[in-house]
């Protein structure tokens, strides 16, 4: 897969700290063109915190991260902030506006950079969230529908722009089968019919397996990643058997 | 999707011929991204005009070279157009990926009765009809309508604030035979945050309002020659009235507000529904500890506001007024009785329960947004100031009756 791909993220001995408290270190990984790329690890071991020095929500003690072959942190905060706008994120709970419809909430990036009328910004909000499975609920404020249907929302908002790279924090987690089901097509018709980029943190297994081309194991004992690569083959062939016990569940015992 | 065509980039472009007499063949071509100024759904519809009707509508994308949610937005409106024509449409000349995704918008259907506002149904196979009361209100309201949902709500609203004084009370009468359930730890905080950190301000508020007292009292009485009852004036003025309505007002804007900003954020967050699940009453746990702070709290702070205050008062009879200390000393004690000063502690007391009380309730009320966490803090000073007036009007005409 790679050599004819283009490297789309690429994390160079990045290290994540709260002060002088290690969370994980010397991260070597690249996300490329394309990839659905899972980042995985027990409880606890930095999953988010990664996200967020991908995402520009906090600096790192040590290293880079780059997209399309530009440094990440070591631009001004301008040219990130431009970088930032082709990124789509869905946090963990949603992090919908609660003042606002669900409508409003993916509008407003729509209204920051775009040129299109409100007519034309409430048919794309539509139709983002008939993709999620909540048409005709646009008018409905965030505290007005349930966990999950929030869930789904904050996905829709994260694709108001159509963006390049995706990030996706546990994604399923709160969904019944059904939607989760849904929401694996999803992610594989933006790789498809979008081009997107997309990474994923989550724990569900058959998702895993299911759309998961890329991935990254970290321990949050040792503190740094132990796996990468497809998370088939690192079932198949992983030497290592946290992350064999991870990927069958607990079934394999060391 | 990507950008690469011979020249420059067409826009998106559209086309519409008509192959046999009852089918339209819609062609599309160019760029049809959310950046491009993209043809509206009002020509097709002017081909889906012309007679003979038109039953079939097919696509030609072939010429499409770039796309994106805004080839997807203009199909679901032509869908909907459709549905309403009962045209058959036919998406397969599209392509793969805009015919994916329009499935997947469609995979789930419409909850029956979920939408409101304006809005259409894409579902052109189930057309599901608007549930009759499902749209919101766009009429306006005749005033008949509004002053009696208006009075309606005002007796809600006064029995939701007399089952909450009830239960308040039952709270007080568990805490008198020793069985009320809250944390010593939470209560000993709620004392400090309340009583010794409210110091600085209250001394600040009070030293000013003596001040200021005392001024407005020796522009008076100096053309009578009689400055020195500048003392009385300060004396009882903050011992009977604005020692505690300072303190009250001091505590309605900073304990009022934090009380109900941390009971509503506790009830958004549902750790007072896990208190009432745990068997736990949130009356006795969360409501007790802050009403007994502010009932020990407040006569203190009323008190160290009528010394300050008279402080301040001393310092303009002494400074400006030319009056000795001992002079202003003697004359505010001879003016001021027990009376007055229990007078004063009373009003301080029950301010503190109205604070503490409108705090509590509007932090139990609390909608479950953090915009409505704002809205409860803001109301509760409001009420709390409100009924500190009204309370003071009160119990002045009480007063008055009882002679003191």
């Amino acid at each position: 897969m790679p050599g004819h791909q283009q490297a789309h993220i690429a994390v160079q001995d990045l290290t994540m700290a709260y002060g002088s408290f290690v969370i994980q270190q010397d991260l070597n990984f690249t996300v490329w063109h394309g990839d659905i790329f899972i980042i995985m690890g027990g409880s606890g071991c930095g999953k988010s915190t990664l996200l967020n020095h991908l995402i520009g929500l906090k600096e790192p003690a040590k290293g880079d991260v780059w997209y399309h072959g530009q440094s990440f942190w070591t631009a001004k905060p301008a040219e990130r902030e431009r970088m930032m706008r082709r990124f789509g994120i869905l946090y963990q709970r949603g992090a919908l506006w609660s003042s606002m419809t669900l409508a409003e909430n993916i509008a407003l990036p729509l209204e920051q950079y775009t040129a299109l009328t409100p007519g034309q910004i409430r048919e794309l909000a539509s139709l983002k969230l008939a993709l999620v499975g909540l048409a005709g609920f646009e008018d409905y404020l965030p505290s007005e529908i349930s966990g999950g249907m929030q869930k789904r929302a904050g996905l829709a908002r994260a694709m108001a722009l159509d963006p390049e790279i995706l990030f996706f924090d546990e994604p399923s987690a709160g969904l019944d089968p059904i939607s989760s089901s849904l929401l694996d097509d999803l992610i594989l018709e933006l790789r498809e019919s979008l081009g997107a980029t997309i990474v994923v943190i989550t724990h569900e297994l058959a998702s895993i397996f299911a759309i998961g081309t890329n991935s990254v194991f970290l321990d949050p004992e040792t503190k740094t990643m132990i796996a990468q690569g497809n998370p088939k083959q690192l079932l198949a062939e992983s030497p290592h058997p946290k992350v064999r016990q991870f990927l069958t569940r607990g079934k394999e015992h060391a | 999707m990507d950008a690469t065509t011979n020249g420059r980039p067409a826009h998106g472009v559209l086309d519409c011929t008509r192959p046999t007499r009852d089918t339209l063949c819609v062609r599309l071509g160019g760029r049809w991204t959310i950046h491009e100024e993209l043809p509206s759904t009002a020509q097709v519809q002017s081909h889906l005009d012309v007679i003979p009707p038109v039953k079939r509508l097919v696509f030609d994308g072939q010429d499409i070279t770039e796309w994106d949610s805004g080839l997807l937005t203009f199909l679901r409106k032509l869908g909907d157009l459709c549905a309403q024509g009962h045209i058959e449409i036919d998406y397969s000349g599209l392509p793969q990926g805009v015919q994916r995704l329009l499935r997947l918008a469609t995979a789930v259907p419409e909850r029956e009765g979920a939408r409101r506002g304006h809005g259409r149904i894409f579902q052109q196979v189930t057309a599901v009809p608007e549930r009759e009361g499902a749209r919101r209100q766009a009429v306006r309201e005749s005033v008949l309508v509004r002053v009696g949902k208006k009075t309606l709500a005002i007796l809600e609203a006064t029995q939701a604030l007399l089952e909450f004084l009830g239960q308040a009370a039952i709270a007080c009468g568990t805490l008198r035979r020793g069985r009320a359930r809250f944390r010593r730890a939470d209560f000993l905080l709620l004392l400090q945050e309340t009583g010794a950190q409210a110091l600085p301000i209250v001394s600040l508020i009070s030293f000013l309002v003596g001040l200021i007292l005392a001024f407005v009292g020796a522009m008076q009485l100096r053309q009578f020659g009689a400055q020195i009852y500048v003392a009385n004036l300060v004396g009882l003025g903050m011992a009977r009235e604005m020692g505690a309505m300072m303190t009250g007002i001091i505590m309605a804007g900073r304990t009022g507000a934090a009380f109900a900003a941390q009971l509503g954020s506790m009830t958004v967050n549902q750790e007072v529904d896990a208190l009432i699940t745990t068997g736990v009453s949130p009356m006795e746990f969360l409501v007790l500890p802050r009403l007994l702070a502010l009932v020990l709290m407040a006569p203190l702070l009323c008190i160290y506001a009528d010394l300050v205050g008279i402080l301040g008062g001393a310092v303009v009879g002494v400074g400006v007024l030319d009056l000795g200390p001992r002079q202003y000393y003697q004359q505010t004690v001879g003016g001021l009785h027990l009376t007055d000063i229990i007078v004063g502690l009373v009003k301080g007391t029950v301010f503190g329960i109205v604070v503490a009380l409108a705090g509590c309730l509007r932090g139990m009320q609390c909608a479950r947004s953090a915009a409505a966490v704002g809205d409860a803090a803001m109301s509760a000073v409001v009420t709390a100031i409100v009924w500190i007036i009204v309370c003071d009007a009160l119990l002045t005409i009480l007063y008055d009756i009882l002679g003191v």
